[in-house]
């Protein structure tokens, strides 16, 4: 079995994955399960100065498919709850009776540097790990100052960073929001601030559903819904973008990442790796289904790391990255034609209707005498685009061919029909 | 019926279970039980909502399945409900009735992979039943603006309600003369009772007449009470939904004798008893036939108590036009099915003792010949499912072939203005689908006609 075991931050973790900051890891109960079920480490829920804040009921709202199948969770809980030393104690409890698995612990404050520096002193002596910074959340605690009200200002997000850096000497995450125009700006900052590594994302903003029964949004509070953060698998694919700038940019890639976004799979977090980040953080994941879903990230990573010959996770952490381009900078010449195996064809027409209406009507439908139909592409009309490849529910059945081409590789910036190429001359 | 044992319906258990039904256990209860909410969901989302369908194809009456089973998957079932009824004023039957298993599900694309299809006839109940409750709701089609003509129909089966239906929405009045004293044909005195549950027969009629523009004469049966002339005289056009009214013969002496019946007079009768204890079976009971009538009939008569039941076909189970799963549902319920014989004599000594059967086989020809082995078969009832055949009689002016009244391709006889469909003419298989497409088809050939007239 492949090792797991991984470095962030300077700091040794058992494997890659650790829970995220969020109800999961509110509590040395939930903490301690955790670790028994095999998480590498914990991103404790996020701490803020006492009084504790109080939270709403309903909290969650859900964005399913038609078999109810949970997409993403948008939700509008704030940070901890509970007296900050109830926290602290439970977290030296944890760190002595766990001593091999990672605690993080996660902080909030309004942006004054005294507060910052004696919450993150506080918190530091616990035991913890290192500080995750959260200015991310997009709902509640925004509304006071907090959370993606700092994070959207990168003066700030560098100001917060700096001062808890000033404040402890155990290493300093960034957690920053994906609810801004450039992420790179507030990563750019936490860099500057001196953030040992950067956490991304928080959740999105959102609001995920009407309860069109009384027209509220939904979670519903007497009545009234809020925007409130969007995880889960449906946000993936945000993560990874912001994680994979973040990591090929030059004035940010020497930031370690903590990627979190999504991830569900085992075969979510090698990507998240693939494109930057030196570990990741779950959450929606194990609150749809239970801690038990670290088995399948820790056996399914290991698995397909001895099926690739990875010895180590350093092998494929930020393989990708090199692979990750302007669209300027692609082929232009490389042309791709999409191939209908008929033999595992089920005749459902799918590729053949998605293609006529909102396609180049590339796939013909023919009946074939003996009954049945048979779908055809027609290499002309083909433009390779993958949507038939993706619709078809049969796995295999469409694949898309390389053509085989003379012409050299021509990136749009070379290519005579670019007026500004010819502009630039 | 001295020589036949009133017995208590023996509880045999539901072939199907399920979470959520409470109704196992007994004998006629649903056999294929309704879908709850959550099962509904899980079945509609394996739909792969192929385009130009295959399962619709295979639907006679040609619901667009997959509009359909999208619209239970969000959460509009009675949208689902329109799209079935639109095509099929009777889904409800179907849906309850069709062997999907030989036509819209044999042709699902998730066979070819997974062999299972989606199970079409299961979701289209759950949509038309939602609806048929919906009693806020009012009948979901309209009428066309009336156009003043008057058409006769005669039968108040499949057919003859799904022409009237049609015909009333597109604007003319339809008056039904029904011989018996129910509407519903074979939905009401044909199915079998654990396929059509709960009066439903009775309850998709009312439905189905909410559309108005639709009246019912009953105990008016043609020959006796109608004559097709006379109707040609007072209204504008006549259809024919009479089915088949006779029953083949085994041409056996003592065929007379008590206690030798049609299947499908005993599936009436059973249909029509209610408690189903009051119904009275034979101890042993032998079934003639290979059908689906002949299934229903051997089934039934295990489950009202029969200790033994003997299916016996003259030829082997792949000859049968009963489904496979029919089949296979006579042997789960302990019908003892004997292939490759074929009646020769009524045993009977003041009562019926039984039937002697001769083995039969294929000569180097491929004809059916008795192979001179006798083996006899002990009977206190036998039920002859051996085929129906239209009651000729009363169909004067009309051409008929091959013991089915002869049609164009609107649906119209070699009398001019009389129309027909159903189990009468010849147009698919002998099912309810196959008749409500004929009796909507003829309803928009009659309605074409009348404005050419």
């Amino acid at each position: 079995m492949a090792d797991l075991s991984c470095k962030i931050a300077g700091i040794d973790s058992l494997n890659p994955f650790w829970l995220a900051s969020a109800p999961p890891t509110d509590k040395k109960y939930n903490v301690v399960r955790a670790f028994e079920a095999g998480w590498g480490g914990v991103v404790w829920k996020t701490l803020g100065i006492d009084p504790p804040v109080i939270n709403v009921s309903s909290r969650y709202g859900a964005h399913h498919d038609q078999n109810r199948r949970l997409l993403g969770i948008n939700n509008i809980e704030l940070i901890s709850d509970r007296p900050l030393a109830v926290n602290l104690q439970e977290i030296r409890e944890c760190r002595v009776e766990y001593p091999d698995h990672v605690i993080i612990g996660s902080m909030m404050a309004p942006i004054e540097e005294k507060i910052w520096k004696d919450l993150a002193q506080q918190i530091a002596e616990s035991g913890v790990h290192g500080l995750e910074l959260n200015l991310g959340c997009p709902h509640g605690m925004c509304e006071r100052g907090m959370g993606s009200a700092i994070g959207q200002v990168p003066e700030m997000v560098e100001q917060v960073t700096r001062w808890v850096k000033e404040a402890v000497d155990i290493p300093v995450f960034t957690k920053l929001t994906p609810n801004i125009t450039n992420i790179l700006w507030s990563a750019e900052a936490a860099y500057k601030g001196g953030a040992d590594a950067v956490s991304l994302i928080n959740t999105v903003n959102s609001i995920i559903s009407v309860d069109i029964d009384n027209m509220v949004p939904e979670p519903v509070v007497d009545g009234k819904g809020t925007h409130g953060g969007y995880c889960g698998s449906a946000v993936k694919p945000i993560a990874l973008n912001m994680v994979a700038e973040i990591a090929r940019t030059p004035e940010t890639q020497n930031l370690e990442i903590s990627g979190i976004g999504g991830i569900t799979t085992w075969k979510d977090a090698v990507e998240f790796m693939a494109l930057g980040s030196n570990a990741v953080q779950v959450c929606t994941a194990a609150m749809i289904y239970g801690f038990r879903v670290v088995d399948d990230l820790i056996d399914g990573m290991s698995q397909w790391m001895d099926d690739k010959g990875y010895t180590s996770v350093d092998q494929f952490t930020r393989a990708a990255v090199p692979q990750v381009a302007d669209w300027n900078e692609l082929n232009m010449n490389y042309d791709t034609k999409a191939v209908i195996n008929p033999d595992n064809c089920i005749e459902c027409g799918r590729c053949h209707i998605a293609c006529e209406d909102t396609s180049h009507q590339a796939i013909t439908m023919t009946n074939k005498p003996e009954g049945g139909r048979v779908f055809e592409v027609v290499d002309e009309e083909c433009v390779g685009c993958n949507l038939c490849y993706h619709i078809c529910p049969v796995p295999d059945c469409i694949t898309m061919e390389p053509v085989k081409t003379d012409k050299p590789p021509m990136t749009w910036p070379e290519h005579p029909l670019n007026p500004m190429s010819h502009a630039a001359e | 019926m001295t020589n036949l044992q009133a017995k208590q319906a023996r509880k045999s258990g539901a072939v199907h279970g399920g979470i959520g039904h409470n109704d196992a256990g007994d004998g006629f209860s649903d056999l294929h039980p309704a879908y709850s909410t959550l099962q509904a969901m899980a079945e509609s989302n394996r739909c792969l909502y192929c385009y130009d369908a295959p399962c619709v194809t295979a639907c006679p009456t040609s619901i667009d399945i997959p509009s359909f089973i999208r619209k239970i998957s969000t959460a509009n079932p009675d949208g689902a409900a329109k799209t079935i009824l639109s095509a099929n004023i009777m889904g409800g039957t179907c849906a309850r009735a069709c062997p999907t298993e030989v036509l819209c599900e044999q042709a699902c694309v998730r066979n070819v992979a997974e062999d299972t299809a989606v199970e079409i006839g299961s979701l289209q109940r759950f949509a038309v039943d939602h609806l048929m409750a919906r009693e806020d709701l009012p009948h979901p089609f309209k009428r066309a603006a009336e156009t003043g003509k008057n058409i006769a129909v005669i039968g108040a089966g499949p057919a003859g309600l799904s022409c009237a239906h049609r015909a009333a929405m597109l604007g003319h009045n339809v008056t039904v003369f029904e011989a018996k004293a129910k509407p519903g044909g074979l939905n009401e005195y044909g199915l079998a009772a654990y396929k059509m549950t709960n009066d439903f027969a009775q309850r998709e009629v009312e439905f189905l007449l909410g559309i108005g523009g639709i009246r019912i004469e009953y105990n008016k049966a043609l020959g006796k009470d109608i004559s097709i002339a006379a109707l040609q005289d007072s209204y504008d056009a006549v259809f024919v939904g009479v089915g088949l009214g006779s029953t083949n013969n085994l041409g056996l002496k003592g065929e007379e004798f008590p206690g030798v019946d049609d299947a499908i007079k005993f599936i009436e009768q059973l249909r029509q008893t209610e408690p189903k204890s009051d119904m009275p079976v034979g101890n042993n009971v032998i079934v003639i036939g290979g059908g689906n009538t002949a299934i229903d009939a051997a089934v039934q008569a295990k489950r009202l108590g029969a200790e033994e039941v003997t299916l016996v076909y003259r030829r082997g189970a792949e000859n049968m036009s009963a489904t496979e799963f029919e089949q296979d549902l006579a042997k789960t319920n302990g019908v003892v099915v004997r292939y490759w014989a074929k009646p020769v004599a009524i045993k009977a000594n003041g009562k019926l003792m039984g039937m002697s059967f001769e083995k039969t086989e294929l000569d180097a020809s491929g004809k059916l010949v008795g192979t001179g082995e006798t083996f006899d078969v002990p009977a206190d009832q036998i039920l002859k499912a051996i085929g129906q055949k239209i009651k000729t009689d009363d169909l004067a002016g009309m051409e008929i072939t091959g013991g089915k009244i002869v049609v164009d391709e609107t649906y119209q006889t070699t009398a001019p203005g009389v129309f027909a469909g159903g189990d009468c003419i010849k147009s698919g298989e002998d099912l309810t689908v196959q008749s409500v497409e004929d009796g909507k088809q003829a309803a928009i050939a009659i309605d074409a006609f009348l404005k050419s007239a």
